[in-house]
């Protein structure tokens, strides 16, 4: 936050009034907090041995924990990696000088944008299979992500690409270079590093949307959890389903969040980069969920 | 075409389920995400402290685990919310913290001199954020403020990993149906999607043009 320009330096009276709003805020939140623990207690969810099967081998939890975490990355770094070529060829497609291609991509990244990734999913797991082409759950997963993230990353390289200053293509041409060669190493290039902090934020909703392997069966980190407290649940009952599921979240949280933060120092980086700043305005597509991108 | 027909009716209700689940889980997104917003550029900082890590974590968490989270979790504490309960929460608390995101760049797009003017004259925080920066602010987010709506729109489809039967859950159901019927149940489960984000992204264009400041 900046300085603050919606309320003055407090005076005497209005720190008065800040202090005991912060009693009250604290002591509000305080007891959101005792709450939340006193309803754990009872329920003996804090118990340490519930807790402490996250961290014993011999349970084999941190092992599965570990198995799907894997594939959830796996998908997530396959996903991404593929979603970056055929975003960057789209990108290239949707500025094209021939209008078919112009259209044909446009049409493409419209129509994935436009559905629910889910429904993407669904489509390669329920709907190919009837036409012949089976799928695993790991494939329709990654086909999904692939197939949507190509479509919003082809509107973001296609933003970066537009923002890279006029004069930068115009004296590439000036020197004689061709068409294709001013694509590939004067506007590729700056475009993506222009994009890289939007990419990583890009990769966390992609990381985030891997969980929805989940609902089609794929063995990933929700699905994993949810497995390990079906098989306990046969001998202890919920004993240990409230532990697994708080494990689950607090890995996402935590990756994350350091994705979020690796985004914002790249970000930063960016921005002091005096060779990056021959670049003009820059329009992103609104459904890109950055904080500094929704800054005017 | 026959089958979809005959199949009308399951379609209608899971629209109808897919726009009840989006309007109830957008109201409650956009009221506790300005409630944030206010709270994150407000002078109290455990106030401010509490909406930053809400939105920290929220924006962090995959979607799928908050939903699972309030609907298999909560009981573990008993809280029982039920399906169609948890889901709504679930979209909405998850969407609240890009509604707040989205108001509060508002608000930092509101010139400063604004803010200064309206404290010059007297106003206290509260009223210069609900006379001067908040009803400039929702002008300036009404375009992303109606890309998270339509966003959220699209999340709803997760809902039908949670027993709940909305539009993108009719393809695992009726997955029994042979070729055509199903390419025709993915093709209406498409059309109504669209028919509500369509719409929506209609109006927020217009609602934009409207409402727009020249400055």
């Amino acid at each position: 936050m900046t300085a603050p320009v919606l309320f003055d330096i407090p005076g005497p009276k209005a720190r008065a009034r800040i202090r005991i709003g912060t009693v009250i805020g604290s002591v509000l939140i305080l007891g959101l907090i005792a709450v939340v623990l006193i309803r754990l207690a009872a329920n003996g969810q804090l118990e340490g041995q519930r807790w402490a099967v996250l961290f014993d081998p011999r349970t084999g939890v941190p092992q599965t924990l570990g198995r799907a975490l894997v594939n959830t990355l796996q998908v997530a770094a396959v996903g991404m990696v593929a979603a970056t070529i055929v975003g960057l060829l789209l990108a290239v497609g949707r500025l094209s000088d021939h209008r078919a291609v112009r259209w044909l991509v446009g049409a493409y990244i419209e129509f994935f944008r436009a559905i629910p990734l889910l429904v993407v999913i669904f489509a390669l797991y329920f709907l190919l299979p009837k036409y012949g082409v089976e799928l695993t759950a790991y494939q329709a997963l990654t086909g999904g992500l692939v197939l949507y993230n190509s479509a919003v990353l082809a509107e973001i390289f296609r933003a970066g690409i537009l923002s890279i200053d006029k004069g930068q293509s115009e004296a590439a041409y000036g020197i004689g270079m061709r068409k294709s060669q001013v694509m590939t190493l004067i506007l590729l290039p700056q475009a993506t590093r222009r994009m890289l902090p939007v990419l990583i934020a890009q990769l966390v909703v992609l990381l985030k949307d891997s969980s929805l392997g989940f609902i089609i069966g794929y063995f990933e980190l929700l699905r994993g959890a949810r497995s390990l407290v079906e098989f306990f649940s046969v001998s202890f009952g919920n004993t240990y389903t409230f532990q697994l599921y708080v494990a689950a979240a607090l890995i996402y949280i935590v990756i994350n969040v350091m994705l979020s933060q690796l985004a914002r120092y790249v970000e930063k980086r960016t921005r002091r980069n005096k060779k990056a700043a021959a670049v003009g305005a820059l329009d992103m597509p609104l459904d890109v969920q950055m904080e500094s991108a929704a800054k005017p | 075409m026959q089958f979809l027909i005959d199949n009308f009716s399951l379609l209608w209700d899971a629209f109808l389920t897919t726009l009840g689940l989006s309007a109830l889980a957008g109201l409650l997104a956009i009221v506790l995400g300005t409630l944030l917003a206010a709270a994150r550029v407000g002078p109290i900082p455990p106030l401010r402290g509490l909406a930053t890590f809400y939105v920290e974590v929220f924006r962090n968490t995959p979607l799928t685990v908050v939903f699972f989270f309030l609907i298999f979790g909560l009981p573990q504490i008993d809280i029982i919310l039920g399906f169609y309960t948890g889901a709504v929460l679930s979209l909405g608390l998850y969407t609240a913290a890009f509604v707040c995101e989205a108001v509060r760049s508002g608000i930092n797009s509101v010139a400063a001199g604004q803010a200064e003017a309206s404290r010059a004259i007297g106003l206290t925080f509260g009223q210069s954020l609900r006379e001067v920066v908040l009803p400039q602010a929702f002008r300036t987010v009404v375009p992303p403020l109606g890309n998270v709506i339509i966003a959220m729109v699209k999340n709803s489809s997760i809902a039908a990993g949670f027993a709940i039967s909305e539009l993108s859950s009719l393809l695992p159901r009726l997955v029994n149906a042979d070729a055509g019927q199903l390419t025709a149940i993915l093709l209406g489960v498409v059309i109504g999607y669209m028919l509500i984000t369509l719409p929506l992204a209609f109006v927020v264009h217009r609602v934009e043009r409207r409402v727009a400041i020249l400055r």
